[in-house]
């Protein structure tokens, strides 16, 4: 049951993009078609859940105290995450090319993009800071990335919309992006009423 | 006569490459990011941490000054390797050495000013993955000379330290009343409300007194707004920026 208040906490009330602006260079940029959004969306749900877990073990099995080495490696943590990040960035491509090409064809050009997408670190480094366990950090990492996917995607359909309405020129395509984004964080905040006792713990 | 000696003044000075230290180019490469080439709201870079530490002034400026270094000695380290790193693994190469300057950062950040460490929690970590330092790296380190960028790598941190400090004195001053934790307008503080009062007397000032802290500033989605609000600023001013698409 914690599990699954984490993976709707972290999905909904505390969206990565939303709440956290995290990942918003990518969001920014990849949300002028819902095709490439939902691309980008999926990559990241499978980047997060997979690299989540991984950086958990290591922070836990090997930087912490009472780990293999024995030593209090935590300032190491950036380098070895982002380090991380990139292998399973890495791996995840090869994987998805052998395993599923029509899969790989359509998220082909973003999964690289994803290494430096704040959104990834930031959640090992929320795991981190939240002192999750194993399996709140694999919900966490499913969640967000569920989160992140879905206001991509929310995000582009709009965006698509207002090709067809008048918006001050000014303002045309990144303005309006910012603006919408605000809206949205505002519409996402109302969702914190959804059962206050359950959230109220953390 | 006059004309060899014009010559030769020419052929003399060709071969003289060496350029002035801090000449026009570079006054450009500072400069322009402040203005017509802003990593925010011009490049759509660095977005990511930029918003979300802004609701106080304090934590913005170090957030600016933490992201100059980093973008700075990230650009100079990286462009005086580039002929060493292979292509293929440049990527990872320019992760680490980002990864290490911005350990060093938070690190001393961690010694000397603790609640502002906590305050900035992970997105001190989160410069590693800022789009300005990577950009910048990608776009300019990898193809330049170290010295030129330097100077671009604190004239990108600069232009967003600058929005930084914009928007944090904006919503901070609505939101919270304040400046630097130094209140400032609302009647809610006792100090503000001596001064009002003392001011009104001397028919001066009253009009803050009515002011009530605006909690959507507060808001992380605030930034939003206000940063929108500059770019609509910011394009009609200088209307070559506007998106066509």
């Amino acid at each position: 049951m914690e599990l699954v208040n984490i993976f709707i906490k972290s999905a909904f009330i505390e969206n990565l993009i939303l709440s956290y602006f995290l990942g918003m260079c990518s969001f920014l940029a990849v949300s002028k078609s819902v095709k490439t959004a939902f691309g980008l969306g999926l990559a990241v749900i499978f980047v997060l859940g997979i690299t989540m877990p991984i950086n958990w073990l290591i922070d836990h099995y090997l930087l912490g105290e009472g780990g293999l080495l024995g030593r209090d490696l935590t300032f190491l943590r950036l380098i070895l995450f982002i380090a991380v990040i990139a292998a399973m960035v890495q791996l995840v491509e090869m994987v998805v090319e052998k395993v599923s090409p029509p899969l790989y064809n359509s998220l082909g050009i973003f999964l690289p993009l994803i290494t430096v997408n704040c959104a990834i670190l930031g959640g090992s480094l929320f795991m981190v800071a939240r002192e999750y366990t194993f399996g709140e950090a694999l919900s966490f990492g499913l969640g967000g990335g569920f989160g992140w996917f879905l206001a991509i995607v929310a995000l582009a359909a709009i965006r698509e919309k207002m090709r067809y309405s008048q918006v001050p020129a000014p303002l045309r395509g990144l303005g309006m992006a910012f603006i919408l984004t605000g809206l949205m964080g505002i519409a996402f905040m109302s969702l914190l009423g959804i059962d206050p006792a359950a959230f109220a713990a953390k | 006569m006059a004309e060899t000696l014009v010559k030769e003044q020419k052929v003399a000075q060709v071969p003289k490459v060496s350029e002035p230290i801090f000449g026009q180019k570079e006054r450009k490469l500072l400069l322009d990011p402040l203005t017509d080439n802003n990593p925010i709201t011009v490049q759509v870079l660095g977005v990511c941490s930029a918003l979300a530490v802004t609701s106080l002034v304090a934590p913005s400026v170090v957030m600016a000054i933490a992201v100059t270094a980093v973008t700075a000695l990230s650009s100079l380290v990286t462009s005086m390797v580039r002929n060493y790193i292979p292509k293929s693994v440049r990527m990872i190469a320019q992760l680490v050495i980002v990864a290490v300057l911005v350990t060093i950062v938070e690190l001393v950040l961690k010694a000397y000013n603790f609640t502002i460490y906590k305050q900035l929690s992970v997105y001190i970590g989160l410069i590693i993955t800022n789009c300005i330092v990577m950009g910048r790296l990608e776009a300019f380190a990898m193809a330049n000379k170290p010295w030129r960028s330097f100077i671009d790598g604190i004239g990108n941190g600069l232009g967003y330290g600058a929005i930084l400090i914009v928007v944090g004195i904006i919503r901070e001053l609505l939101g919270k009343g304040t400046l630097v934790g130094v209140p400032i307008i609302g009647a809610s503080n006792e100090q503000v409300s001596y001064f009002i009062n003392t001011a009104a007397e001397s028919g001066f000032g009253s009009f803050f007194s009515w002011y009530a802290n605006n909690n959507l500033m507060v808001l992380p989605t605030a930034a939003m707004f206000i940063v929108a609000i500059m770019i609509w600023i910011q394009r009609s001013r200088s209307p070559k920026l506007i998106d066509i698409s």
